[in-house]
């Protein structure tokens, strides 16, 4: 699709959530809220005892995946697979360039992961939470955010060069 | 015109009603990440590499369309834009959390939304990337005693571009649209040259 063709969809899907339901669209706050269900399945008291953690635990005790960014996520995936589906682009794959092994750009990719984990912890969001929602509302640190995160791909893709082409 | 939305805010309906309706949105939004290509990490980092700035021009059409979107429904007094949640300013743990996402976006391939995008039309690098976030959110977490002080420094306000520069939000919606013009020109010229040099 015609870039400015997906943007301008994109730009009404996060107008239509910002009229709804006075929010944006995240990624982040769902694996958040994920991890402290996991965690307070597993060992509740430490749960509790972590700050971060309990920042994502509902104060009612309710499920802490009754969240709605994660409702936004699985729909996410839902959206995505059909529109791959439909347009026959969905395939197992491994995506790299051809100088690097499969093992290799997975290792690359969970790295990645990672560090975008704690980029998006620092930053309260990550690109759709903070770069696209925080942008059209304006937000001095999603555009200060947004900068920077151009700022550091840029930096370092010339050293990762050889897992793409 | 009477103020209605947000309508969650306003109590048109309620919180069950707001998560079938993260759902669908959320449909919308991975309907059309995918569209754009951006299931992809190579179409996704192409953008660092100067060949296909598909990244900058749908995020930044989608940031102007949303963003004159609610300028307008706030003019006509339709939207109460007080109420629509802005993530608090830490100014510097977003400027480190940004350049560290960055990177993390160019060594991975795929930013979160992306990787799940990915995930879903089979990617395996992608469903990996996820598996790499669901790691470091838990390291995040349990580091968390020693990051807070740097994680909390700031105001946490929630600062905005026209009240932290005392323009109006008109002017700076107005100057978010010359340059994002702007880059679309400068856009095409940069991947005409990159392009035409080859891989």
């Amino acid at each position: 699709m015609n870039p400015y063709l997906a943007g301008i969809g994109l730009g009404v899907v996060l107008l239509a959530a910002f009229v709804l339901v006075g929010r944006g669209l995240g990624a982040t706050g769902a694996f958040n809220s994920i991890i402290a269900w996991a965690v307070s399945s597993v060992a509740p008291e430490h749960a509790q005892s972590n700050e971060f953690i309990a920042g994502y635990l509902p104060d009612d005790g309710s499920s802490p995946l009754k969240s709605w960014l994660l409702f936004e996520v699985v729909g996410l995936f839902a959206g995505a697979m059909f529109s791959g589906l439909l347009a026959g682009r969905a395939k197992v794959t491994t995506e790299k360039g051809p100088r690097v092994s499969v093992r290799v750009r997975l290792a690359m990719a969970f790295a990645g992961g990672v560090l975008m984990a704690f980029g998006a912890a620092f930053a309260r969001g990550c690109t759709s939470g903070q770069a696209l929602t925080g942008g059209a509302l304006l937000n001095l640190g999603s555009w200060a955010f947004m900068m920077m995160v151009f700022a550091g791909a840029y930096a370092v893709a010339y050293f990762v060069r050889w897992q793409w082409r | 015109m009477a103020m209605m939305a947000p309508f969650l805010k306003y109590g048109t309906f309620g919180e069950e009603t707001s998560l079938v309706l993260a759902f669908l949105i959320g449909i919308g939004f991975g309907f059309f990440l995918e569209r754009a290509g951006f299931g992809s990490a190579r179409k996704l980092v192409s953008q660092f590499y100067l060949n296909d700035l598909a990244v900058f021009k749908v995020m930044f059409t989608a940031i102007v369309t949303a963003m004159l979107g609610v300028t307008y429904l706030g003019w006509i007094g339709w939207l109460d834009l007080s109420l629509v949640y802005l993530v608090p300013t830490y100014l510097l743990p977003q400027v480190v959390g940004g350049l560290i996402l960055g990177v993390g976006f160019v060594v991975g391939g795929y930013c979160p939304g992306t990787s799940v995008a990915g995930t879903a039309t089979g990617r395996i690098d992608g469903l990996v990337y996820v598996l790499g976030i669901f790691a470091g959110m838990f390291a995040f977490a349990e580091l968390y005693p020693w990051l807070k002080g740097f994680y909390l420094s700031g105001s946490g306000e929630a600062l905005t571009l026209p009240g932290t520069f005392g323009l109006p939000y008109g002017v700076v919606v107005f100057a978010v649209v010359l340059m994002a013009v702007g880059g679309f020109y400068g856009a095409g010229l940069l991947e005409k040259k990159f392009a035409a040099t080859g891989e």
